[in-house]
């Protein structure tokens, strides 16, 4: 039954906040925080296949982000409420209820398939000439959507609002927040069980010796599709839940800027370590919001704690080591992976 | 049907001729070397079998097929596996992880059944895992399945890559210098290991090596290359007094005596 315990926990913590923010023990602010710091896990976890596990330097996340964000925004937009783009709503308003995980899977997809942007060109060329494909990336989309004038442009896209209010007017939850910790739950799982399985190590292989890993039968094509993929997906699905937390985006959010805050949180964690994006996601939305009453100055002291914790610890919080390789007692309730299928006698 | 078939194998790095009109047929359960002085272009004629280049002219066919154009890693899933030169492990992986990963063509499963633990991924995974405990056990390496590869000696570390090329259960195995910077009790190591993993797995092994020794002892069919072209081949003790062979190592007979 051990098995079980961190899903357990998890469900506990989750409900526990959902009828905190339903009984509305905790005030709007803390909900968005709440909010927030999911949505940074999303990010920094997904990022962390490609920048850690595959050891590739991907500068771009925020473009997928802004691909999901926007298909599942405008899908919703357009089935579920009547707005002056898209007029009355195509579908009825109250099945947003179900249909709002169907939407958040199309833009996760869509931005799966913008990943092929970067996985393709991914075969020919790695490192700092892939990072500057993904930087180009990120600008593609967000240019682009800055060009389409149908759905507004620079000057953003709205009405996500009344989506929402649709499924609360169904049952009376805060149907983001939950969404939101299903998308968590679902990231960590899925990139847990792809990175502790041959199958997934394959990616591994990739980052230790690219040219190794092809001769020796893993096919580095496949493998860097599958995290590319994968990646952007998510990233993509954090988007579309990032879109309905305001109910406004734009395409100014989706930038450069972004992508760095995204990887400043993949390398504060540890390369190449699951616990450690959850966690330096967490502890870096909590400091960004401590430090907001000292206004700009917010903005020297982050980055200044930055460059301590690169000078002093330059491998991130855990390095590429698991929470259950500095604390073993954890292995208890929860193992990521064996180590080797043998018991060695020391 | 030959196990491997290679005709008039020719490649050109740009204007630089590396093989030229290299000719092998292997039938199986040969155990040949092939020898030649630096830069003669011997693991040029290995990246070329193992798909890593394209030749710029000749056929290979390893069993019967013509693997010209196959990317490496399809390659190797025909059944012919490679060491390098300067061991290239994957260093942040336990090498009982390597020997794992090495059997990613056979896995026989995707990323769903991975996400879904299906019973088909459970059982390649364990399979898999059976697969590396074996070769580990028999190379006597046990021990080390949970060390990183670079924490090893040098030996050691050879004799894990040869594991990992033996986890992809190949019919062929090149082996490109194992002996190369081995000292001479690990050599001689090395030399049982090479003859006992032929016989053990039914191997036909080729290698590339400077190390006479190992030739003379291990190879029963020796060719040897020189800016590319065949010059000499023949059993190890024919090709040791062969005239062609001794100038392209010592260089010119008579200068060799000044």
């Amino acid at each position: 039954m051990r098995r079980f315990t961190p899903l357990v926990a998890y469900v506990v913590l989750c409900s526990l906040s959902v009828a905190a923010a339903k009984g509305s023990w905790i005030n709007a602010y803390i909900q968005l925080i709440i909010m927030f710091i999911g949505i940074n896990i999303v990010l920094s976890s997904s990022l962390n296949l490609v920048n850690g596990y595959m050891g590739e330097f991907s500068v771009g996340h925020a473009g997928f982000m802004a691909v999901g964000a926007y298909i599942t925004s405008i899908l919703n937009v357009w089935l579920f409420t009547s707005s002056s783009i898209f007029g009355a709503p195509a579908l009825s308003p109250s099945s947003a209820i179900f249909l709002f995980p169907v939407t958040l899977l199309i833009g996760g997809m869509g931005a799966a398939l913008a990943g092929l942007l970067v996985a393709i060109p991914s075969f020919r060329t790695r490192g700092d000439y892939l990072a500057i494909i993904t930087l180009a990336v990120n600008y593609i989309v967000k240019s682009s959507i800055e060009n389409i004038q149908v759905i507004g442009g620079a000057r953003g896209f709205m009405g996500m609002r009344n989506v929402v209010n649709s499924m609360q007017d169904v049952v009376n939850l805060p149907w983001i927040m939950i969404w939101i910790f299903v998308a968590v739950g679902l990231t960590v799982w899925v990139i847990h069980r792809f990175v502790n399985s041959t199958y997934g190590k394959g990616i591994v292989a990739i980052r230790d010796d690219e040219i190794a890993a092809e001769i020796m039968s893993v096919d580095t094509r496949r493998m860097k599709m599958i995290a590319f993929m994968l990646s952007s997906g998510m990233a993509g699905v954090a988007g579309g839940l990032f879109a309905h937390i305001l109910g406004y985006i734009n395409p100014g959010t989706f930038t450069i800027m972004k992508s760095t805050e995204i990887m400043v949180m993949v390398y504060l964690g540890g390369m190449g370590s699951l616990s450690g994006s959850v966690l330096s996601a967490i502890g870096f939305t909590l400091i960004l919001e401590m430090f907001r009453p000292l206004q700009v100055a917010k903005w020297v002291v982050i980055p200044l704690l930055l460059i301590l914790l690169m000078l002093f610890r330059t491998e991130g919080l855990l390095g590429n080591r698991e929470l259950s390789d500095v604390f073993p007692r954890l292995r208890r309730i929860y193992s990521p992976g064996q180590k080797a299928g043998i018991n060695v006698p020391s | 049907m030959s196990l491997l078939e290679i005709r008039n194998l020719t490649h050109f790095f740009g204007g630089l001729r590396a093989v030229y009109d290299f000719n092998l047929t292997l039938d199986g359960g040969e155990l040949l070397g092939l020898i030649g002085p630096n830069g003669a272009g011997k693991t040029t004629v290995f990246n070329l079998a193992s798909g890593f280049y394209r030749p710029t002219e000749g056929d290979i066919a390893f069993q019967g097929k013509d693997i010209i154009g196959l990317r490496p890693h399809a390659v190797t899933a025909l059944g012919m596996a490679r060491t390098f030169q300067n061991i290239r492990m994957w260093n942040t992986l336990t090498v009982f992880d390597n020997l794992c990963i090495s059997q990613h063509h056979s896995l026989g499963y995707g990323v769903m059944n991975v996400l879904l633990q299906t019973r088909g991924y459970r059982e390649n995974e364990r399979r898999v895992r059976r697969t590396a405990e074996e070769i580990l056990e028999v190379l006597g390496l046990r021990h080390y399945a949970d060390e990183y590869p670079k924490n090893l000696p040098y030996g050691l570390q050879r004799r894990v890559e040869i594991g990992r090329a033996l986890a992809i259960r190949p019919r062929l195995l090149l082996l490109d210098e194992p002996a190369a910077g081995m000292n001479p009790g690990e050599v001689d190591q090395l030399i049982g290991l090479i003859r006992w993993i032929r016989k053990e797995f039914k191997l036909t092994i080729w290698l590339i090596e400077h190390h006479m020794r190992v030739v003379m002892n291990v190879c029963e069919w020796i060719k040897v290359l020189d800016f590319g072209e065949t010059i000499a081949e023949g059993a190890p003790a024919d090709v040791q007094r062969n005239p062609r062979v001794i100038q392209a190592y010592l260089g010119d007979e008579e200068t060799a005596h000044d």
